[in-house]
């Protein structure tokens, strides 16, 4: 034998005449032989894993993945499973997006150079901040690299970060490692009745402050309505105010650059993806002032030698691969082709369509509060504020208890007090909501 | 050779000038495919709001398309992208094999697409990928334990950099402040080390190309907190004192860190826990055949030795009672990511892994050596290191390697990756992965000897037959344009 496995790879062409060539050619009479691995820290064992057909192979994934319950999601704070339209799948699957590499010979990708273009122009119009960068991992760690943005930008001394006492176990831990390398500290910040509590935020905040994040939606559904205020109080304190929100939500509430923001971040997949077990696309976009502190890739428009425009990922002098330990992040790989379905999907539903989106993620969370609160044994919502697709609910007995029985009747909701529980809309069809109703009604 | 056409550049220009190949171009009034928003776009004016006006935008202007438009555009933009699956694509350090089709079918699945909040008992399926997930990389890495939650190789390291400190904190050697990495490494472990607060320590290569053991000598001390290193190392090169080294760094306190980028030259070779490095990522991305996606997302779960494995980020997966649960280990760093990274992306690595088997992966790692030696066997430019594995880097000596890299395109292949490492000069790292048949091999080999021919007029020309000629980066940087607004402001 030469070397090569009798049960070798299906995705290599090699016939026995031309390995035979090769080795020739490369003076080889095995493929071990070129192999420079010492002796000592050879690996001569076995994996122990089985090839298996093509076939063998997704009956195998599909059986395993059979043994998750189908349930009804009502599920949220912070990852949403909307209707994804077909025509995004179809599309973002094309091979040459599927099966490309980072950008780096913009003349031959011009397409997928404009297609992050297209997508940095959409966060750009949504959040009325000038630039966008083509992603980050999601909305967690976009949040750590705000914190490093606001260090860097930052001209006097400072190093607390305050983040809202209801937030996300992920982004908050997520930021805590961002920032683990640096002298930032990060401390919360009490909330009243669902958001921010203003005047506790205002008297927390000193000249030590460098980063104020605050979130609208909420991650409890409510809608921040003192925004520009929590805004004006970051400013004052000369702290950058990050807002965490998402492409749905910004097609109807407040433009972040109108009431004081400085860096937007948030999971930009609620369009593109649907649920995805947390799978998200980082959104990251901040002011001009900035644009030369931004973390990740940035694609810009030039010209080319015909004097046509054209696309190329510019200003790399901010990344890992030029600067090194200089760099604004360590990111390379990102969330690229989950950026071009955001773009996709939202052309797809056009400024209508996403408008018409965001108020039925408030109506239906509204009409859906009422009828919870209409039952005996549950009262909604818990805040009084409005509300954006999703809200908590006060329930009587356990809520572990309900959710529990919700479960066994096919709903998922999430229990997020002894007595709360949070019901999201997004994504859930009207039925759904009917059958949910039901159910609930029927084990509180 | 009987075929005519081996051994000749697909895109070479015959004498009369006609071309076998030119990427797709769709020109209209000076541009390549316009913008969406230049064809068709509408300002929405919110009104009926369920909410009162102070508290939402006064309007929205976006991209309006019908359906069939939008399908168009799209379809034209992927038209003007070079896939794997347009051609060979042997760029050095990224690993672009063939993305088996397969692996989409899975991730589609309906009961594939649940939301991390669901209970444990409710998406046990889920969990059960995760875990034998983390056990066939633990195997095929050597190590002990595996987390998934790093979406990318670089978030890879940085979970590394966090458990090494984390690990030296709860030793009471929190002061370690050094990170030491070889000068001809990937950008991200210095931005990484950087960002995880620590000093980077840039080792000099020796002259074979690899870690010199006297320089690592000086530099350890009772500061070292890591080493990172690739291996085979960014030349293609294994590091054949790796024991040594190992013992070095333990010996000195520190910890031992394998950036898994080059793990397709090693499968069913060799493993990096029997190397003696404690914590390692795996690209999935590169390896284990998920799609690049045009730059991400990727996967880089993180392997480590058992003495590690308590502080991997929150939550873990694990068997129980004949089930899965998720669990949080002693002293976690937390998570690294919202929730447990890019499923959708481990899920086809699962299916990658399972489909090819022992056999499989292994026989990947020898016709990706095999073929990496016989690419370079076949071309004029000179490779100064060796022997080396899955990937070479040539030199374009003379000729500018960026320049080289846009002329490889006009013969419809993609060029190798340019420029790095610097310890050769004017670099062509070139990893052709194991999916290319010997003719495609020989198509490639006459590309790099065509150009390697070319004068600087016609590299300084080149590409001419890709969809956009060469194209302005200092007017890009110099006066960034970063959204159809900033067009319109001109
Ligand atoms: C040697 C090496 N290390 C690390 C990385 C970073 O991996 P990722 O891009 O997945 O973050 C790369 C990616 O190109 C690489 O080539």
């Amino acid at each position: 034998m030469n070397g090569l496995q009798a049960s070798g790879s299906p995705y290599a062409p090699h016939t026995g005449e031309t390995l035979e060539a090769m080795l020739d050619a490369v003076e080889a009479d095995t493929v071990e032989a070129l192999f420079d691995v010492p002796e000592a820290v050879r690996y001569d064992g076995e994996y122990g894993i089985d090839a298996r057909t093509e076939r063998e192979t997704r009956r195998l994934v599909r059986s395993i993945l059979e043994r998750n319950d189908d349930l009804t999601e009502l599920l949220g704070r912070g990852h949403y499973g909307y209707y994804v339209p077909s025509v995004v799948d179809h599309l973002a699957d094309r091979s040459e997006f599927l099966t490309s590499y980072t950008q780096y010979q913009p003349e031959s990708s011009q397409g997928f150079l404009q297609a992050l273009f297209e997508y940095q122009s959409l966060l750009v119009e949504l959040t009325g901040l000038e630039v966008a960068n083509c992603s980050m991992y999601d909305a967690a760690s976009a949040l750590g690299e705000a914190a490093t943005l606001a260090k860097r930008v930052r001209t006097a001394s400072g190093h607390r970060v305050f983040v809202p006492e209801l937030l996300s176990e992920g982004r908050r831990s997520t930021l805590e490692n961002y920032v683990a390398g640096t002298d930032l500290t990060v401390e919360t910040y009490a909330c009243a009745d669902g958001t921010v509590d203003l005047e506790a935020l205002e008297r927390t905040l000193d000249e030590e402050t460098v980063m104020v994040y605050a979130e609208n939606p909420t991650i409890r559904g409510t809608i921040e309505e003192r925004l520009r205020k929590i805004g004006a109080v970051a400013a004052d304190a000369d702290a950058l105010f990050v807002l965490g929100t998402d492409p749905i939500a910004l097609s109807l509430l407040q433009k972040p650059a109108d009431i004081g923001a400085d860096v937007v971040v948030g999971d930009a997949s609620v369009l593109g993806l649907p649920a995805s077990y947390g799978m998200g696309l980082g959104l990251f976009a901040t002011r001009e002032s900035y644009l030369r502190q931004v973390p990740g890739r940035l694609v810009g428009a030039s010209e080319d030698a015909t004097g046509r425009r054209a696309f190329t990922l510019t200003l790399q002098t901010r990344e890992q691969h030029i600067r090194r330990e200089r760099a604004t992040s360590n990111i390379c790989t990102n969330q690229a082709w989950v950026a071009l379905r955001t773009a996709i999907h939202a052309a797809a539903l056009g400024p209508d369509g996403m408008i018409e989106l965001a108020k039925r993620s408030v109506t239906r969370a509204e009409s859906l509060a009422e009828r919870v609160d209409a039952l005996v044994g549950a009262k909604a919502p818990v805040h009084d504020r409005r509300h954006f697709r999703e809200f908590v609910a006060h329930v009587d007995q356990p809520a572990k208890a309900i959710a529990d029985d919700l479960e066994r009747d096919g709903f998922a909701v999430h229990v997020v007090g002894e007595h709360e529980l949070q019901i999201c809309v997004a994504g859930v069809r009207d039925v759904e909501l009917e059958a949910f109703v039901d159910a609930l009604e029927g084990v509180l | 050779m009987g075929d005519d056409s081996a051994g000749e550049p697909l895109g070479r220009a015959d004498p009369s000038g006609r071309s076998r190949y030119d990427q797709a171009r769709y020109v209209r009034n000076g541009v390549y495919e316009p913008l969406l928003v230049e064809k068709d776009r509408t300002c929405v004016e919110i009104d009926d709001s369920p909410l009162p006006e102070d508290l939402t935008r006064d309007d929205l202007e976006l991209p309006d398309p019908s359906e069939p438009e939008l399908v168009r555009h799209y379809t034209r933009l992927s038209q003007m992208i070079y896939g794997i699956d347009s051609g060979p694509y042997p760029l050095g350090s990224c690993t672009m094999k063939y993305n088996p089709k397969f692996t989409e079918d899975v991730a589609a699945l309906p009961s594939a697409l649940v939301h991390p909040a669901r209970s444990a008992d409710s998406i046990q399926g889920t969990l059960e990928v995760l875990a034998r997930l983390q056990d066939l990389l633990g195997r095929i890495g050597g190590m002990d334990a595996v987390t998934l939650q790093p979406p990318a190789g670089a978030a890879g390291e940085f979970v590394g950099i966090r458990v090494a400190a984390a690990y030296h904190e709860h030793n009471g050697e929190g002061d370690r402040s050094e990170v030491m990495i070889p000068e001809s490494a990937h950008g991200t472990n210095f931005a990484t080390a950087a960002l995880g607060g620590y000093d980077v320590v840039s080792l000099p290569n020796d002259e074979d190309g690899r870690v010199d053991l006297e320089a690592l000598e000086a530099a350890l001390s009772e500061d070292t907190a890591a080493l990172m290193l690739t291996n085979p190392n960014t030349l293609g090169l294994f590091e054949r004192d790796i024991e040594r080294i190992a013992e070095m760094v333990h010996d000195a306190g520190g910890l031992l860190y394998y950036d898994g980028a080059n793990l397709n030259a090693l499968l069913g070779r060799a493993r990096p826990g029997d190397m003696g490095f404690d914590v390692m990522h795996y690209n999935v991305h590169k390896t284990f055949a998920t799609p690049h996606g045009g730059g991400g997302p990727g996967a880089g779960p993180v392997g480590v030795v058992s003495e590690l494995a308590p502080f991997l980020p929150e939550p873990r997966v694990r068997e129980a009672d004949g089930g899965y649960e998720l669990f949080s280990p002693e002293h976690s760093i937390g998570h690294v990511h919202g929730y447990q990274g890019n499923w959708l992306v481990l899920v086809k690595a699962f299916a990658y892994i399972a489909r090819l088997g022992d056999g499989g992966l292994a026989d990947s790692s020898a016709k990706a050596v095999l073929n990496a030696n016989y690419l370079a066997s076949q071309i004029e430019y000179d490779v100064p290191y060796g022997p080396f594995h899955h990937e070479f880097v040539a030199s374009a000596g003379e000729q500018d390697a960026a320049d080289v890299a846009k002329r490889m395109l006009d013969y419809g292949v993609h060029p190798p990756t340019t420029k790095w490492p610097e310890i050769v000069s004017e670099a062509l790292m070139t990893e052709p992965t194991e999916i290319e048949s010997k003719e495609t091999l020989d198509q490639l080999a006459a590309a790099f000897n065509a150009v390697a021919e070319d004068g600087d007029e016609v590299l300084e020309a080149a590409p001419e037959r890709t969809t956009a000629r060469r194209i302005d980066q200092t007017s890009a940087a110099r006066n960034p344009r970063l959204s159809w607004h900033a067009l319109e402001d001109e």
